[in-house]
């Protein structure tokens, strides 16, 4: 990252401590990765549920915080991956390790037509018309029989006992073959996180990504550069919605069993992952990751009071919306200065060059 | 005994500074002109008095109060009512109720009705029910200024009138102004066009960069000296 | 089938979408906010009349009167405390806001009220029809629907004759200018949410006599209202009333088809609009 602009000057992206940041980064990789070794299954199933939400987290923020798409309706791609995947082993007869790939692709498909209803809503309206459309897609797929209608179905048993893997986990680890399946599933979900966030952050640091800061700042002076708003939104909302159909099929891999209502929750796929990024951060890559850690926390502690653990949620969020709007993460970056995933650009003098 | 008064009054515009320390006094019944090229702070001044840009407390003095602290909203209920640059009418409005909400929220009395608005610019009344802006510039700044008059307000500031119309429409709207100032209102005119304001102000203000560069009576300050002043090119 | 009963019970539910979408169509109109809490309002001004008829045994049209004071309270307050806060140019924190403000109000109910579905008793109108020729018309669903009526008249009427309406114009407008003539904007916005309240306080005595309900109900009843409102077009009132009827005949006539295509018929409709006039069908702003 150096691109040239004068001889004293150089344009950087690092900031104090990203060596230390990689080291981090690669520690908890490799960590992540061995986990399953040492770690009981239970801890296994946390670590999945914290990795999916991770990533549904940061495709909301690459919506919201990065191109001022604020989606109330990411749940139709959840759902709608998940579906497909459902469809493609039960009814195909189709490896769970492909159709979750399908799934994907099934809410990349998706994307276009709904792309195409929801961009004629401006700002405001855009939210509630992208929760319209799940809403469609929920009560049309509660149509489909096949799949149990509005009730939902499983998958046939032993559909993930055959997937690639599962076997070798189980002889290599000596686990029984729920717990491999487990297993195979949260290292999906560990490459998943890692790939989304690093797609992301390439993707922020391209011109693209640029291009994207422009449109979210100033519509008409991102035009004027040459930059097309609704060409950049558009492509920002297929690639969150691949990711996230992705990640809807891979948690239902995981829960084996679907139903419309569970495979469509607003609470679920929506409020939790706004909240994860509006107390994390907006509008940064570290925001979700702290936001994701502070909610597995909060609902250890306080899932028991149901209903009044999320009003607490609503509380909290709108309370950091009002009065630290950048998050925990944003108040802890701009007092220390630290960014994991430093993507601003800025101008630092060259030390590799002599001043004359 | 001054109605209106600044000290030393300063104005940001965030980071960059816009004046450096007005003094400027208005008289009860006074008419004044402040004059100066485009980017001398004379809008700016006057965003300041009406409450538009707050300021620090302590720098502008109205009918011995402090108000430079105020909103907008406040200002106005206390009598000064303000002309702003470009008019502003609002569109989803008629003229008739771009005059009517001059007075919103308060029941005032005074000379300033619709019914004498409409005596000071006839026009307006063949116009009463059609859309703010679907009238002529000159036709929208009397609605502009009977909208600022409809409070009865005690001091009028009025920010470039003559902005972007044409001299014989100019000379139209500043031949209204003797009878409002018989109705004792006191007037603060500002302008780039140096000739209608002079010729309605008993005295003039001439600012350059934030400053104050001249001020006196129109009449005694030869027009070498007001250029000077105006421009900056030779200072006295 | 009789397919001019299934249109009038279709246009008569039309009446009650108008009714919860009349308050979002007015406080869009006057700040661009867009709150995504005001279907958990309108179950939340159902609850307060349900609390109301319970524990003083009021009439539920007396208990709705006592309720209007309170939610336009409710309404202002909120406004003027909260949501002011978040006006700008930016969109993220009211839409958040409001998102927020739903969950808490949803999770309230269900603290206080438990997730048991509730319905008000209207005594023996719940039942009264009035007989025109082969149809027979309910007489609470007429009620409802000469309601809403009613309050876009009234809503009309304030904004286009009275000078709080000139106000709400001229804020909406341009606020800073609206400064320059006294009107304080933070007041007017929140008054415009008192109002919008008042018309929720409506539209929920006709949600909770007409059928049962559940503190969880509020996010349709805000997607109905919203797709009420971008079908007539925003801005004008009548136009929400006739999206609201749009929206009710396409469901009726949907439910009429197959009862399971209900819902999903309205979202069709609002979709096809969507597609032939993104703009709505009549639309006043220029935005």
């Amino acid at each position: 990252m150096t691109d040239h602009v004068s001889s004293a000057w150089t344009v950087t992206t690092r900031t104090r401590g990203t060596s230390v940041a990689i080291a981090l980064i690669a520690v908890v990789i490799v960590a992540g990765f061995a986990t399953p070794f040492f770690a009981p299954r239970a801890v296994i199933q946390d670590l999945f549920f914290i990795l999916t939400m991770l990533v549904l987290a940061q495709c909301w923020n690459l919506l919201a915080g990065y191109a001022g798409l604020v989606s109330v309706g990411q749940q139709a791609f959840v759902g709608f991956g998940a579906y497909a995947m459902f469809a493609a082993v039960s009814l195909l007869g189709m490896d769970p390790l492909l159709a979750i790939v399908i799934g994907g692709l099934a809410a990349l498909v998706l994307s276009v037509p709904t792309a195409f209803f929801v961009f004629r809503l401006q700002g405001a309206y855009f939210a509630i018309g992208t929760w319209v459309i799940a809403e469609v897609v929920r009560l049309s797929l509660a149509q489909w029989k096949a799949l149990g209608g509005g009730t939902g179905t499983s998958l046939p048993s032993g559909a993930t006992r055959d997937m690639p893997g599962v076997r070798l986990v189980a002889d290599l680890l000596h686990v029984r073959g729920p717990q491999a399946t487990d297993i195979v599933c949260y290292w999906l979900a560990l490459v998943l996180a890692i790939v989304t966030i690093g797609l992301i952050y390439r993707l922020l640091r391209s011109k693209q990504g640029l291009g994207l800061a422009a449109v979210r700042d100033n519509r008409e002076a991102a035009r004027s550069l040459g930059v097309d708003p609704l060409w950049t939104k558009s492509f920002v909302y297929l690639v969150a919605a691949l990711v996230t159909g992705l990640t809807g099929a891979l948690i239902y891999v995981q829960k084996a069993r679907i139903s419309p209502d569970a495979a469509f929750s607003v609470p679920d796929w929506t409020a939790y992952v706004i909240f994860i990024v509006v107390i994390g951060g907006i509008g940064t890559i570290e925001g979700p990751i702290v936001g994701v850690i502070v909610f597995y926390i909060l609902q250890n502690l306080l899932a028991d009071y149901g209903s009044l653990y999320l009003l607490f949620l609503g509380l909290l969020g709108i309370l950091i919306m009002l009065f630290a709007p950048r998050g925990l993460w944003g108040v802890f970056a701009s007092r220390s200065g630290i960014q994991l995933f430093p993507i601003r650009r800025m101008l630092a003098a060259r030390t590799d060059t002599k001043n004359d | 005994m001054a109605l209106l008064e600044t000290h030393g009054l300063t104005a940001f515009y965030g980071d960059f500074q816009a004046l450096f320390g007005v003094d400027l006094v208005l008289n009860e019944g006074e008419t004044v002109a402040v004059i100066g090229a485009n980017g001398a702070g004379k809008s700016t001044l006057l965003r300041s008095i009406s409450g538009l840009l707050r300021n620090a407390p302590g720098h502008i003095r109205y009918d011995n109060a402090e108000i430079g602290a105020l909103s907008a909203p406040d200002v106005v209920r206390l009598g000064i009512a303000m002309v702003p640059e470009g008019r502003k009418l609002f569109p989803s409005l008629s003229v008739e109720e771009n005059l009517l909400i001059g007075k919103y929220g308060r029941s005032v009395s005074g000379t300033w009705t619709l019914d004498a608005i409409y005596d000071l610019f006839p026009v307006l009344k063949e116009r009463r029910s059609s859309p703010g802006t679907a009238l002529s510039g000159g036709q929208q700044q009397m609605v502009a200024i009977g909208r600022a008059l409809m409070s009865n307000p005690r001091v009028l500031l009025c920010d470039e009138i003559s902005l972007g119309l044409a001299p014989v429409v100019v000379k139209d709207i500043y031949a209204a102004f003797p009878r409002i100032r018989a109705t004792g209102a006191s007037i603060v005119i500002i302008e780039q066009d140096i000739g209608q304001a002079l010729k309605v102000a008993d005295r003039f203000y001439c600012m350059m960069e934030g400053r104050v560069t001249l001020s006196g009576t129109p009449g005694t300050v030869s027009r070498e000296d007001i250029h000077a002043a105006y421009f900056g090119a030779h200072k006295p | 089938m009789n397919w001019a009963d299934t249109i009038i019970q279709g246009v008569l539910l039309g009446g009650l979408y108008a009714l919860f979408a009349a308050g979002l169509s007015l406080v869009f109109g006057i700040m661009r906010l867009v709150n995504l809490a005001h279907g958990d309002l309108i179950v939340l001004a159902a609850f307060l009349i349900l609390l109301l008829v319970s524990t003083l045994g009021l009439n539920p049209f007396v208990a709705a009167a006592v309720a209007l004071p309170v939610m336009f309270a409710i309404g202002w307050v909120l406004q003027y405390v909260v949501l002011n806060r978040t006006l700008g140019d930016d969109i993220l924190p009211p839409l958040l806001v409001t998102f927020g403000l739903s969950v808490v109000i949803q999770n309230g109910l269900l603290e206080g009220f438990s997730a048991d579905s509730r319905r008000i008793s209207a005594g023996s109108l719940e039942t009264a029809s009035i007989q025109v020729g082969p149809i027979s018309i309910g007489t609470m669903p007429l009620l409802t629907f000469l309601s809403a009526v009613a309050v876009i008249v009234a809503l009309n009427l304030v904004f286009y004759r009275t000078s709080l309406g000139r106000a709400f114009r001229a804020t909406s407008d341009d606020s800073s200018t609206a400064g320059l003539m006294g009107i304080r904007s933070e007041r007017i916005f929140a008054t415009a949410t008192g109002i919008a309240m008042m018309v929720v306080t409506i539209a929920s005595l006709y949600l909770g006599t007409r059928a049962n309900f559940d503190p969880t109900q509020g996010p349709a009843r805000l997607i109905y209202a919203f797709e009420a409102v971008i079908i007539g077009g925003l801005g004008s009132f009548w136009g929400t009333l006739a999206g609201g009827i749009i929206m009710g005949v396409a469901q009726t006539v949907g439910a009429a088809i197959n009862p399971e295509w209900q819902i999903l018929a309205g979202h069709i409709a609002f979709l096809l609009v969507l597609l032939v006039r993104p703009r709505g069908l009549f639309p006043r702003a220029v935005d």
